[in-house]
């Protein structure tokens, strides 16, 4: 619990921080002096995990149960009333529409309630911003690698808006990519952590996989054919726990590997020196073990978000979004969800 | 009593504010833009009644059945609201919305109402007019319109019972298996909720004990089982 500390409301910003863009409810408060003041956080993952996957309708259905209780608890845990905020921040996309459209309409109404902005971020600026909230932060300019269940993409980034994607995946993410594995080899849903764990079972040398798009040039990523890979593998194999282990090893191995190429070359071709590395995956253990190493050879600096701000949540959102409203960015009362939603469309502030 | 209703639930996308004895309303037929359309909407209506969310006593929706999508942007707005001004709120259903209509305007007694529900299905329920309110007898329901149309039939009587929804024109399976006694006269200007017409509900609901804090407010999809499939041994 944080002190009440108390604050000199003509100059300092505090903002609420919502973010409902797929299967997490996620509420914080941050002001724009003390930092994070609090966050709340429910996963869903347990509903879908008998599905297989996020199911989108049950996902929206569970935002409106849990998105009251969780602001609540936000505001509390901050010592915060209404007085106290200064805007509301809410995910605009991308991500399911139907989710998306809990967030912003509660957003949206309880700031029109309160009289005060409403503003709407991207997801994805959300996340490469994440390692911004803890101590040391990355200065711009830097690259960041954002790699999630969703998403794969290698982001030049010269400030808050200022983003050039220097490349993308051209099919599954590398979040994706770990979960359709992980089922493969009989892991419950959400696998990629579980496959993670597998991995630390098994042993190097038994399976090479390959790495896919590292022999020509570009940032882009491919991700499916891995997969594909490892479910040929596994029919070939024996199918016992170690060989198991061995492949879940090799995979991951792999899609280390290939990310690590592709920063590297993205920090040789911008001629940058810090590396942030966002999203589900960026909390993979033996992906922080690489990336430690790479970056002690090529003298550069690796920035991470603390390991619970890896996946989505509201810390980031809230962050994000008091820049923006800083900047005098709000959304008007009509505004609307964004499934799709390019980083390179936002403006710079 | 100072009151604010909004419905999102259909194509239709509708306010209705009662304030110091006097009514303002808006309505439009507005499928995809809900999201958009309703907080200026809301902002509309307190503007000509010239007041603010501060000097309401409740709040209300139509909390349902209707789109999934439709059904939640209503809720959404309604705890974004309820939150920031603590107060609290009525959810009125969307087909005894459409019913008062039919009694209100069409002096109707008796009403069924059915909603296309997709998927071969229609939201469906029977209301009776006690003391000018639509009260619901059973309970709503989203069944086949072939099941819809042996309830019809069941309740057969000597008096003029009245159709209202998308469901009638949707299914001819709602229709042609009913006689001249079970047959409801459609009114085909009865086709979405509106919000004007859950001011008498949500009153009454307020009377009867139904407001509730934010954290009670919930959307009625009846639909709960949809074609998502449990992985197998899971189900």
């Amino acid at each position: 619990m944080r002190p009440n500390l108390t604050r000199n409301t003509t100059s300092t910003m505090r903002v609420i921080g919502i973010e409902t863009s797929c299967d997490e409810t996620g509420i914080a408060v941050y002001d724009e002096q003390q930092g994070l003041l609090s966050h709340q956080l429910y996963s869903q993952v347990k509903l879908h995990a008998d599905y297989g996957g996020v199911v989108p309708e049950l996902a929206s259905r569970d935002h409106v149960r849990k998105i009251v209780p969780l602001i609540k608890q936000a505001l509390v845990d901050a010592n915060c009333t209404q007085s106290d905020i200064d805007g509301i921040a809410f995910t605009k996309g991308p991500g399911l529409v139907g989710a998306l459209l809990v967030g912003s309409s509660v957003a949206r109404s309880l700031a029109f309630a309160w009289g005060v902005p409403a503003v709407g971020v991207h997801h994805m600026e959300g996340h490469l911003l994440a390692p911004v909230l803890d101590e040391p932060a990355p200065e711009f300019p830097f690259v960041a690698l954002l790699v999630s269940g969703g998403h794969s993409m290698m982001v030049r980034v010269d400030g808050i808006g200022q983003y050039e994607i220097l490349g993308e995946s051209v099919d599954d993410a590398a979040g994706e990519a770990f979960d359709k594995t992980a089922k493969l080899l009989g892991l419950d849903y959400p696998g990629g952590p579980l496959l993670a764990k597998m991995a630390e079972k098994g042993e190097a040398g038994h399976y090479k996989f390959p790495r896919p798009m590292t022999d020509r040039p570009g940032l882009d990523f491919s991700f499916s054919g891995l997969k594909t890979f490892a479910a040929n593998t596994i029919r070939g194999s024996d199918q016992s726990e170690q060989s198991k282990a061995n492949i879940a090893y090799a995979f991951q191995e792999a899609v280390i590997d290939t990310l690590a190429i592709k920063c590297k070359r993205a920090l040789k071709q911008t001629g940058l020196k810090r590396l942030v590395i966002a999203g589900g995956v960026s909390a993979n253990k033996q992906l922080r073990v690489e990336f430690a190493l790479m970056m002690k050879k090529l003298q550069g600096t690796v920035f991470y978000p603390r390991l619970e701000f890896c996946t989505d949540n509201g810390a980031m959102i809230a962050y994000a979004g008091l820049q923006r409203l800083k900047a005098g960015e709000s959304e008007g009362l009509s505004t609307k969800a964004q499934p799709r939603w390019s980083l390179d469309e936002l403006p710079a502030i | 009593m100072n009151l604010l209703i909004i419905d999102t639930a259909t194509e239709a996308c509708s306010v209705a504010l009662q304030v110091n004895g006097q009514r303002y309303q808006q309505f439009e037929i507005c499928p995809q833009q809900h999201s958009q359309r309703i907080l200026p909407m809301i902002d509309g209506v307190l503007k000509d009644a010239g007041v603010t969310l501060a000097q309401l006593d409740y709040l209300g929706f139509g909390r349902g059945p209707g789109s999934f999508t439709g059904v939640r942007i209503a809720t959404g707005i309604l705890q974004g609201l309820a939150l920031g001004t603590g107060l609290h709120v009525v959810g009125v259903s969307t087909m005894a919305a459409m019913a008062q209509q039919a009694l209100d305007k069409h002096q109707a007694s008796e009403v069924y109402c059915a909603i296309d529900a997709r998927m071969g299905e229609v939201y469906f329920a029977r209301y009776q007019a006690t003391d000018g309110l639509a009260t619901l007898v059973d309970e709503e329901r989203v069944l086949p319109p072939e099941v819809a149309a042996e309830i019809l039939l069941k309740n057969q009587s000597d008096h003029l019972i009245h159709g209202v929804g998308t469901g009638w024109a949707a299914y001819e399976a709602l229709l042609t298996p009913l006689n001249a006694k079970s047959k409801p006269v459609i009114l085909t200007d009865i086709l979405y909720p509106a919000a004007q017409y859950m001011l008498a509900l949500v009153e009454a609901g307020v009377q009867q004990g139904h407001a509730k804090e934010v954290e009670q407010i919930e959307p009625v999809y009846l639909r709960d089982k949809v074609t998502w499939k449990k992985l197998p041994g899971r189900e």
